[in-house]
Protein backbone atom coordinates (compact mmCIF):
# COMPACT_ATOMS: atom_id res chain seq x y z
CA UNK A 1 0.00 0.00 0.00
CA UNK A 2 1.67 3.32 -0.87
CA UNK A 3 0.13 5.24 1.45
CA UNK A 4 1.82 3.37 4.62
CA UNK A 5 4.97 3.99 2.57
CA UNK A 6 4.25 7.50 2.41
CA UNK A 7 4.61 7.32 6.35
CA UNK A 8 7.45 5.31 6.40
CA UNK A 9 9.20 8.13 4.36
CA UNK A 10 8.08 10.71 6.23
CA UNK A 11 9.65 9.33 8.95
CA UNK A 12 12.90 8.60 7.57
CA UNK A 13 13.04 11.89 6.59
CA UNK A 14 11.94 13.13 10.49
CA UNK A 15 14.89 10.74 11.60
CA UNK A 16 17.55 12.66 9.18
CA UNK A 17 16.69 16.07 10.23
CA UNK A 18 16.82 15.22 14.02
CA UNK A 19 20.22 13.84 13.12
CA UNK A 20 21.01 17.25 12.00
CA UNK A 21 19.82 19.07 14.31
CA UNK A 22 21.35 16.81 16.66
CA UNK A 23 24.79 17.59 15.23
CA UNK A 24 24.02 21.28 15.19
CA UNK A 25 23.35 21.14 18.93
CA UNK A 26 26.63 19.38 19.50
CA UNK A 27 28.07 21.66 17.31
CA UNK A 28 27.09 24.80 19.07
CA UNK A 29 27.34 23.12 22.58
CA UNK A 30 30.75 22.72 21.57
CA UNK A 31 31.97 26.06 19.68
CA UNK A 32 34.09 27.01 22.66
CA UNK A 33 35.62 23.90 23.89
CA UNK A 34 39.25 24.86 23.39
CA UNK A 35 42.10 22.46 23.74
CA UNK A 36 46.35 22.80 23.70
CA UNK A 37 46.64 20.32 21.16
CA UNK A 38 45.56 20.63 17.29
CA UNK A 39 44.59 16.61 17.63
CA UNK A 40 42.27 16.84 20.07
CA UNK A 41 39.95 19.86 19.02
CA UNK A 42 36.69 19.59 18.51
CA UNK A 43 35.40 19.97 14.73
CA UNK A 44 32.31 20.75 13.32
CA UNK A 45 29.72 17.49 12.53
CA UNK A 46 28.28 17.41 9.23
CA UNK A 47 26.04 14.89 8.58
CA UNK A 48 25.68 12.51 4.90
CA UNK A 49 22.52 12.60 3.29
CA UNK A 50 21.26 10.02 0.83
CA UNK A 51 18.62 8.55 -0.74
CA UNK A 52 17.04 5.08 0.35
CA UNK A 53 16.41 2.85 -2.35
CA UNK A 54 15.44 -0.53 -2.46
CA UNK A 55 18.08 -3.12 -2.79
CA UNK A 56 18.78 -4.64 -5.90
CA UNK A 57 17.51 -7.95 -5.50
CA UNK A 58 14.07 -8.30 -3.38
CA UNK A 59 13.57 -10.36 -0.83
CA UNK A 60 12.85 -13.38 -3.39
CA UNK A 61 16.50 -12.44 -5.07
CA UNK A 62 14.39 -11.23 -8.37
CA UNK A 63 15.88 -8.08 -9.68
CA UNK A 64 14.02 -5.14 -8.53
CA UNK A 65 13.70 -2.29 -11.49
CA UNK A 66 15.79 0.80 -9.84
CA UNK A 67 14.51 3.18 -12.88
CA UNK A 68 11.43 2.71 -11.86
CA UNK A 69 11.70 2.43 -7.63
CA UNK A 70 10.14 5.82 -6.15
CA UNK A 71 12.45 5.03 -3.42
CA UNK A 72 12.71 4.26 0.47
CA UNK A 73 13.30 7.91 2.09
CA UNK A 74 16.26 9.47 2.98
CA UNK A 75 19.06 8.14 5.29
CA UNK A 76 21.96 9.54 7.20
CA UNK A 77 25.35 7.70 5.05
CA UNK A 78 28.02 9.30 7.32
CA UNK A 79 28.47 11.97 9.55
CA UNK A 80 31.54 13.59 8.94
CA UNK A 81 33.99 16.17 10.43
CA UNK A 82 34.28 19.92 8.97
CA UNK A 83 37.73 19.68 7.42
CA UNK A 84 37.98 24.15 8.17
CA UNK A 85 41.30 25.24 9.48
CA UNK A 86 40.82 25.72 13.27
CA UNK A 87 40.78 29.17 15.24
CA UNK A 88 44.53 29.27 16.75
CA UNK A 89 44.65 32.11 19.07
CA UNK A 90 47.53 33.62 21.32
CA UNK A 91 46.22 33.10 24.61
CA UNK A 92 48.85 32.66 26.96
CA UNK A 93 47.17 33.45 30.05
CA UNK A 94 44.21 30.86 29.35
CA UNK A 95 44.52 27.85 31.10
CA UNK A 96 44.59 25.43 28.26
CA UNK A 97 47.31 27.32 26.46
CA UNK A 98 50.37 25.01 25.67
CA UNK A 99 53.55 25.78 26.11
CA UNK A 100 53.96 28.33 23.33
CA UNK A 101 50.84 29.94 24.70
CA UNK A 102 48.39 28.79 22.09
CA UNK A 103 44.82 27.78 22.50
CA UNK A 104 42.97 25.96 20.08
CA UNK A 105 39.36 26.77 19.15
CA UNK A 106 36.81 24.64 17.24
CA UNK A 107 36.13 25.39 13.27
CA UNK A 108 32.65 25.78 14.18
CA UNK A 109 30.88 28.61 12.46
CA UNK A 110 28.50 29.59 14.90
CA UNK A 111 26.03 31.87 12.35
CA UNK A 112 26.21 28.46 9.68
CA UNK A 113 25.09 26.67 12.25
CA UNK A 114 22.20 28.77 13.24
CA UNK A 115 21.03 28.80 9.52
CA UNK A 116 21.66 24.82 9.62
CA UNK A 117 19.37 24.67 12.60
CA UNK A 118 16.17 26.77 11.06
CA UNK A 119 16.74 24.55 7.88
CA UNK A 120 16.70 21.24 9.52
CA UNK A 121 13.45 22.66 11.75
CA UNK A 122 11.59 23.71 8.53
CA UNK A 123 12.37 20.17 6.98
CA UNK A 124 11.39 18.14 10.28
CA UNK A 125 8.19 20.46 10.15
CA UNK A 126 7.34 19.43 5.93
CA UNK A 127 7.61 15.45 6.81
CA UNK A 128 5.57 16.42 9.60
CA UNK A 129 2.84 17.61 7.27
CA UNK A 130 3.02 14.69 4.84
CA UNK A 131 3.01 12.12 7.84
CA UNK A 132 -0.36 14.42 8.74
CA UNK A 133 -1.88 14.22 5.46
CA UNK A 134 -1.06 10.78 4.77
CA UNK A 135 -2.99 9.64 8.09
CA UNK A 136 -5.93 11.63 7.63
CA UNK A 137 -6.16 10.09 3.56
CA UNK A 138 -5.86 6.63 5.28
CA UNK A 139 -8.42 6.68 7.29
CA UNK A 140 -10.34 8.45 5.25
CA UNK A 141 -10.02 5.42 3.05
CA UNK A 142 -11.21 3.57 5.50
CA UNK A 143 -14.39 4.92 5.61
CA UNK A 144 -15.23 3.78 2.27
CA UNK A 145 -18.77 2.65 1.69
CA UNK A 146 -20.01 3.55 5.12
CA UNK B 1 -20.82 -11.90 -16.60
CA UNK B 2 -21.78 -10.94 -12.68
CA UNK B 3 -25.00 -9.45 -11.97
CA UNK B 4 -22.70 -6.54 -11.06
CA UNK B 5 -19.76 -6.21 -12.69
CA UNK B 6 -17.52 -3.64 -10.44
CA UNK B 7 -15.31 -2.73 -13.42
CA UNK B 8 -17.77 -1.21 -15.06
CA UNK B 9 -19.47 0.82 -12.55
CA UNK B 10 -16.65 1.78 -10.38
CA UNK B 11 -14.68 3.04 -13.95
CA UNK B 12 -11.80 4.45 -13.74
CA UNK B 13 -11.93 5.78 -10.08
CA UNK B 14 -10.20 2.82 -8.43
CA UNK B 15 -7.13 3.15 -10.66
CA UNK B 16 -6.82 6.87 -10.05
CA UNK B 17 -7.53 6.37 -6.16
CA UNK B 18 -4.13 3.96 -6.66
CA UNK B 19 -2.61 6.58 -8.76
CA UNK B 20 -2.54 9.29 -6.13
CA UNK B 21 -1.35 7.16 -3.69
CA UNK B 22 1.26 5.99 -5.55
CA UNK B 23 2.35 9.86 -6.60
CA UNK B 24 2.06 10.78 -2.76
CA UNK B 25 4.70 8.04 -2.14
CA UNK B 26 6.80 9.99 -4.89
CA UNK B 27 6.09 13.49 -3.90
CA UNK B 28 6.79 12.50 -0.13
CA UNK B 29 10.65 11.17 -1.40
CA UNK B 30 11.15 13.93 -3.07
CA UNK B 31 10.38 16.05 0.34
CA UNK B 32 12.28 13.67 2.44
CA UNK B 33 15.09 14.36 0.20
CA UNK B 34 14.97 18.52 -0.20
CA UNK B 35 18.47 18.46 1.22
CA UNK B 36 20.38 15.05 0.11
CA UNK B 37 23.12 16.24 -2.15
CA UNK B 38 22.75 14.86 -5.84
CA UNK B 39 19.20 13.84 -5.48
CA UNK B 40 17.26 14.43 -8.32
CA UNK B 41 13.21 15.36 -7.95
CA UNK B 42 11.14 13.23 -9.97
CA UNK B 43 6.96 12.60 -10.62
CA UNK B 44 4.81 11.11 -13.12
CA UNK B 45 3.04 12.42 -15.88
CA UNK B 46 -0.71 12.11 -14.24
CA UNK B 47 -2.59 13.25 -17.79
CA UNK B 48 -0.64 10.24 -19.29
CA UNK B 49 -1.14 7.69 -17.29
CA UNK B 50 -5.16 8.65 -16.80
CA UNK B 51 -4.76 8.24 -20.99
CA UNK B 52 -3.11 5.46 -20.87
CA UNK B 53 -5.66 3.77 -18.27
CA UNK B 54 -8.67 4.92 -20.67
CA UNK B 55 -7.09 3.43 -23.23
CA UNK B 56 -6.29 0.19 -21.86
CA UNK B 57 -9.90 -0.20 -20.44
CA UNK B 58 -11.32 0.54 -23.58
CA UNK B 59 -9.49 -1.06 -26.27
CA UNK B 60 -6.27 -2.88 -24.98
CA UNK B 61 -6.38 -6.23 -23.46
CA UNK B 62 -4.04 -9.38 -23.66
CA UNK B 63 -4.91 -11.16 -27.21
CA UNK B 64 -6.46 -14.69 -26.12
CA UNK B 65 -6.17 -17.33 -28.84
CA UNK B 66 -7.35 -20.12 -26.44
CA UNK B 67 -11.12 -20.07 -25.00
CA UNK B 68 -9.01 -21.28 -21.64
CA UNK B 69 -6.25 -17.93 -21.89
CA UNK B 70 -6.83 -15.72 -18.59
CA UNK B 71 -8.38 -12.32 -19.14
CA UNK B 72 -5.24 -10.11 -18.85
CA UNK B 73 -4.79 -7.22 -18.22
CA UNK B 74 -1.33 -4.88 -18.88
CA UNK B 75 0.26 -4.06 -15.67
CA UNK B 76 0.06 -0.59 -15.00
CA UNK B 77 3.11 0.95 -15.16
CA UNK B 78 4.29 4.44 -14.66
CA UNK B 79 7.49 6.27 -16.20
CA UNK B 80 9.21 8.28 -13.49
CA UNK B 81 10.06 11.55 -15.00
CA UNK B 82 12.47 14.40 -13.37
CA UNK B 83 11.45 17.60 -12.54
CA UNK B 84 13.08 20.52 -14.33
CA UNK B 85 14.39 23.00 -11.68
CA UNK B 86 13.85 26.03 -11.59
CA UNK B 87 17.13 26.61 -10.42
CA UNK B 88 20.28 24.93 -10.25
CA UNK B 89 21.73 24.42 -6.30
CA UNK B 90 25.41 23.71 -6.01
CA UNK B 91 25.24 20.30 -4.31
CA UNK B 92 23.01 19.05 -7.62
CA UNK B 93 19.66 18.78 -5.92
CA UNK B 94 17.03 19.69 -7.71
CA UNK B 95 14.06 19.47 -4.94
CA UNK B 96 12.06 22.68 -5.16
CA UNK B 97 10.79 22.50 -1.40
CA UNK B 98 7.41 24.90 -1.89
CA UNK B 99 6.78 23.45 -5.74
CA UNK B 100 6.46 19.77 -3.98
CA UNK B 101 5.12 21.20 -1.21
CA UNK B 102 1.89 22.62 -3.36
CA UNK B 103 1.95 19.34 -5.86
CA UNK B 104 1.68 17.41 -2.58
CA UNK B 105 -1.07 19.24 -1.25
CA UNK B 106 -3.05 19.24 -4.56
CA UNK B 107 -2.78 15.39 -5.28
CA UNK B 108 -3.92 14.75 -1.76
CA UNK B 109 -6.83 16.71 -2.71
CA UNK B 110 -7.53 14.95 -5.93
CA UNK B 111 -7.09 11.86 -3.76
CA UNK B 112 -9.78 12.95 -1.60
CA UNK B 113 -11.45 14.19 -4.85
CA UNK B 114 -11.30 10.35 -6.37
CA UNK B 115 -12.43 8.89 -2.90
CA UNK B 116 -15.61 11.22 -3.10
CA UNK B 117 -16.54 9.52 -6.46
CA UNK B 118 -15.73 6.19 -5.24
CA UNK B 119 -17.15 6.21 -2.02
CA UNK B 120 -20.37 8.04 -4.02
CA UNK B 121 -20.43 5.05 -6.64
CA UNK B 122 -20.46 2.24 -3.70
CA UNK B 123 -23.47 4.08 -2.00
CA UNK B 124 -25.30 4.34 -5.34
CA UNK B 125 -24.45 0.37 -5.08
CA UNK B 126 -25.96 0.13 -1.95
CA UNK B 127 -28.65 2.51 -2.50
CA UNK B 128 -29.72 -0.01 -5.66
CA UNK B 129 -29.29 -3.45 -3.89
CA UNK B 130 -31.83 -1.93 -0.88
CA UNK B 131 -34.20 -0.83 -3.36
CA UNK B 132 -35.06 2.30 -1.40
Amino acid sequence: MSLSNVINISGSGMNAQSVRLNTTASNLANAQTVSSSIDETYRARKPIFQLLQKSYADRDFREVDLDHDVGNGVKVAAIVEKQDPLQIRYEPTHPMANEEGYVYYPNVNVVEEMADMISASRSFQVNVEVFNTAKTLMQKTLTMGK
Amino acid sequence: MSAISFENALRIHPQALLTRSHRSEILANNLSNADTPGFKARDIDFQGVLKGEIKKSTSMALNRTDQHHLRGRGQEDYDLMYRTPYQPAIDGNTVDDNVEHAEFSKNALAYNASFEFLNGKFKGLNRALRGE
